[in-house]
């Protein structure tokens, strides 16, 4: 099921969690959460929850609230499971059966479901690498919510809710609502982060729009893929229906233009299918992981804002001679903050990067793979159909 | 060809399928084949002696020899060279036709000459009112476009015209072709006139909007209307499968054709979609800092590229292979489906003459009892008249029920044939993109690999 993967993040066997299953009922995905730990922190040894991606979401935000993981890259929530796309399709797939074949709507049922299946394998492939980020990090595997998010044999609904209450999603939004304006304001001292800021800052927008226009690309070629199916099955009708001289001949064509279908429509389908698992996945991915980079650099800036304040504060209170030992404690609390954001952010930063590298690598290097197989694949079936025509 | 033979049974059809059951390698029309009494329409193609009823018979015997025939069929024709003549509204584009021979009945080895769109028009126009009522499929000319032509002539030298006239004169050049590969048709002195003749008389009754394009489709509206009216008594089921299967073949077509624009167009959109995508993918590459990566996303960047410019070629096959070889198809059921209601035509007209004749016996019968001999003897002589009229109606009617039937025929042989070429084609049009695309993955792989 979970041939193709984007990252190799179960790399430590004390604590391995895949997604191995999932049910879509009507509009929810219901996602089942195998772990299986030697942490003692644990009750058991092997847990299957089920899970929503409302669940997901839950444990996200409750990461970004702790103030505790400030100076980490807190790893994307998934995005919400988009079946759309085939929704629409087999709203109009009923709405036409009555003008088709029964041949057509068995094929374009079976591109239909081969659809929901290529949505279904993104959404798990996200929402478990989600997961995996959190249990391959030495502090997030350590998260009491993580925990048990793991290992609650029941429906978590309630305790999210509960946890929206508390907290009102309030840190989010100030993350989500800072602007680049801050970060770039920022007079940076360290070199580093000036250097982090500007490369996070340009990247950003060209891997947007790289998602973008690699999106565009695969659509498109997964429009020519379908025009190549409806071809075949137009050739196969006019083959097929034929009553003359030659109708041995066009038996053949038949059978010739079956193939066909299979060795380009099919083919085309999976070379789009494919390099979007691979490419366009990859970037829809680090257009979020960067985001999540930048917000990092954002609470920095903002621990950063909050010293000079602080710093302010200070020197008003000594003038004023009033509440200095406050004011003092306050600096050296905001200081010791900042500090931390730096430190930890620095060695985060430097990971990032050198995981990004790998990622593309693999990525980079499956894509090109398969595109390689697919195309020998299609020139072998492509020759053997130009055999049996031309020795007609 | 120095065989003697028969001057009666040289009729036009008849040589190129007997010379070439008896010498297939010699299978050429020389000017002693043609009988001299042949001038053009008037000359009755004899058909050859075989079951009308059976169709396949057609083929039993000539299939390897015509085969060869048509293999060794010596006349290429090409259009090329379009040229812009005037300026403004008045501007026209003449195309350079060059056919290249070795058939005694054309003058020289090589002939050249320049024509214009309307005189294809013309042309098509006098082979259509000589040969379709008699049941021959005449290949239609291509379509007029006036948007298109317009762009042409105002002077756009932009992508879109320069394509236009690019599709013009392929579709010129198919024309041609299809015309002089039908046996009649290439020894008819109007088509021997426009390949050879320097100058041309003008063919003005082809404009659209002149009183005799006014009339053409006043015509065609009253085709239409009588076609409704006309209940033929089909006693011949060949006919009625036949009719029945170029109206299916005709929907099929069609819906072939909607699906292969609709690739031509997501093939093209797909190429911009990749081009863009390369240009986004380098500026990724400028973007990133680290170096292996950098390096690697820009050798990506150059991988779309000729990608994006495989996927524009291969669009041109799309196009140029398929989707237009399609739409000439689409037009010719129609000239197909044109000759059948010919036929109706003709079965009316005969059917019509009958009634004549009924009506001249009765009022003859009547006349016997009145003394009126002038009367009579002008009955009489109508009777006669009519008669003769209905007899050369059956004659017709018969007659151009064999025609279409050969016609069918050569025309089912030529369609596979054309199919199977085109589509082979066209698969190895696809073959030589695939091992492009390996190519260039395979030069891309060790880039990938040396991010390091």
């Amino acid at each position: 099921f979970m041939d193709i993967k984007l990252f190799d993040l179960n790399n430590d066997a004390s604590l391995v969690i895949d997604i191995p299953d999932a049910l879509c009922e009507r509009d929810k995905v219901k996602f089942t959460v195998h772990t299986k730990t030697t942490l003692s922190s644990f009750q058991k040894p092997e847990y299957s929850v089920q899970r929503q991606h409302e669940d997901f979401i839950w444990l996200h935000d409750t990461i970004v609230e702790t103030e505790e993981y400030a100076g980490l890259i807190i790893p994307p929530a998934p995005p919400k499971p988009d079946f759309e796309g085939p929704r629409e399709k087999m709203h109009k797939l009923g709405e036409g059966e009555s003008s088709m074949t029964k041949e057509e709507y068995a094929k374009m049922k079976q591109e239909l479901e081969a659809e929901y299946l290529a949505v279904f394998k993104k959404t798990v492939q996200v929402h478990e690498v989600f997961l995996q980020r959190l249990s391959s990090h030495p502090m997030f595997r350590k998260d009491r919510n993580f925990q048990i998010f793991l290992e609650y044999d029941q429906d978590l609904t309630v305790r999210r809710k509960n946890a929206k209450e508390m907290f009102g999603g309030f840190f989010k939004n100030m993350v989500k609502s800072a602007d680049e304006v801050l970060i770039s304001g920022v007079k940076e001292v360290d070199e580093f982060f000036e250097q982090e800021k500007n490369f996070l800052l340009d990247y950003s927008s060209k891997i947007k729009d790289a998602t973008a226009k690699a999106e565009k690309m695969t659509r498109s070629h997964k429009n020519v893929a379908d025009d190549y199916n409806h071809i075949s099955g137009a050739l196969n009708n006019i083959a097929a229906d034929n009553n003359t001289a030659f109708k041995k001949h066009l038996e053949k064509c038949a059978e010739v233009f079956e193939k066909l279908r299979v060795s380009i429509s099919k083919v085309e389908d999976r070379m789009a299918s494919d390099q979007e698992l691979k490419l366009t996945e990859l970037l829809r991915y680090y257009t979020r992981d960067i985001q999540a980079a930048k917000d990092l650099l954002y609470r920095r800036a903002r621990a950063l804002a909050d010293y000079e304040n602080s710093n302010k504060a200070l020197d008003k209170a000594r003038l004023k001679g009033k509440d200095v030992a406050q004011a003092e404690e306050n600096q050296k609390q905001c200081l010791q903050k900042f500090d931390k954001l730096s430190e930890s952010g620095k060695k985060e930063l430097t990971s990032f990067k050198a995981r990004r590298v790998v990622a593309f690598r693999k990525n980079l290097i499956e894509m090109t793979e398969l595109e390689i197989k697919h195309a020998k694949n299609s020139v072998s079936l492509l020759q053997g159909s130009i055999e049996v025509l031309k020795s007609n | 060809m120095s065989e003697e033979r028969d001057p009666a049974a040289l009729e036009a059809e008849d040589d190129l399928f007997v010379s070439a059951m008896e010498s297939p390698e010699a299978a050429r029309l020389s000017a002693e084949d043609i009988s001299p009494s042949s001038n053009g329409p008037k000359a009755e193609p004899v058909l050859l002696d075989d079951d009308p009823d059976d169709p396949d018979d057609l083929f039993a015997e000539i299939d390897e020899d015509e085969e060869e025939s048509r293999d060794t069929f010596d006349i290429q024709i090409s259009v090329s060279d379009p040229e812009k003549v005037g300026d403004g509204m008045n501007a026209y584009m003449v195309y350079k036709v060059l056919t290249k021979t070795s058939l005694s009945i054309f003058s020289r080895d090589e002939v050249c000459v320049k024509r214009r769109f309307s005189d294809f028009l013309g042309l098509h126009s006098k082979l259509a009112s000589k040969y379709m009522h008699m049941g021959y499929i005449v290949p239609p000319a291509p379509e007029k476009s006036i948007v298109g032509m317009t762009k042409v002539k105002v002077g756009k030298e932009d992508l879109s015209s320069v394509e236009f006239v690019e599709k013009r004169r392929s579709a010129l050049e198919r024309y041609l072709l299809r015309t002089v590969k039908h046996p009649a048709l290439l020894k008819d002195p109007d088509v021997l006139q426009f390949l050879e003749s320097s100058e041309l008389p003008r063919a003005v009754s082809t404009q659209a909007l002149s009183g005799a394009g006014i009339l053409r489709m006043v015509n065609k509206a009253a085709d239409a209307v009588n076609k409704m009216t006309i209940k033929m008594n089909e006693s011949d089921a060949w006919f009625e499968e036949k009719q029945q299967q170029f109206d299916n073949l005709d929907v099929q077509l069609r819906k072939l054709h909607a699906s292969v624009e609709s690739l031509v167009c997501h093939r093209r959109e797909l190429s911009v979609n990749t081009a863009s995508f390369a240009k986004s993918a380098a500026m990724l590459g400028n973007s990133e800092d680290h170096t292996a990566l950098s390096r690697a996303l820009s050798q990506l960047a150059e991988v779309e590229e000729k990608i994006d410019q495989l996927h524009q070629d291969q669009a041109c096959a799309d196009f140029y292979l398929i989707s237009e070889l399609l739409g000439d198809y689409v037009r010719l059921i129609t000239a197909v489906k044109g000759v059948f209601d010919q036929r109706m035509k003709t079965w009316a007209k005969c059917q019509d003459a009958q009634v004549m004749l009924q009506r001249k016996r009765e009022a003859e019968a009547k006349l016997q009892h009145a003394n009126k001999p002038d009367k009579l003897q002008q009955a009489k002589d109508e009777i006669r008249e009519w008669e003769g009229k209905v007899q050369q109606g059956e004659r017709d009617f018969e007659q151009i029920s064999k025609n279409i039937r050969r016609e069918v025929g050569r025309f089912e042989k030529d369609r596979v044939k054309d199919f199977r070429v085109v589509i082979i084609k066209y698969l190895e049009s696809l073959v030589h993109t695939q091992q492009q695309l390996i190519k260039y993955w395979e030069a891309f792989l060790p880039e990938a690999k040396a991010i390091a």
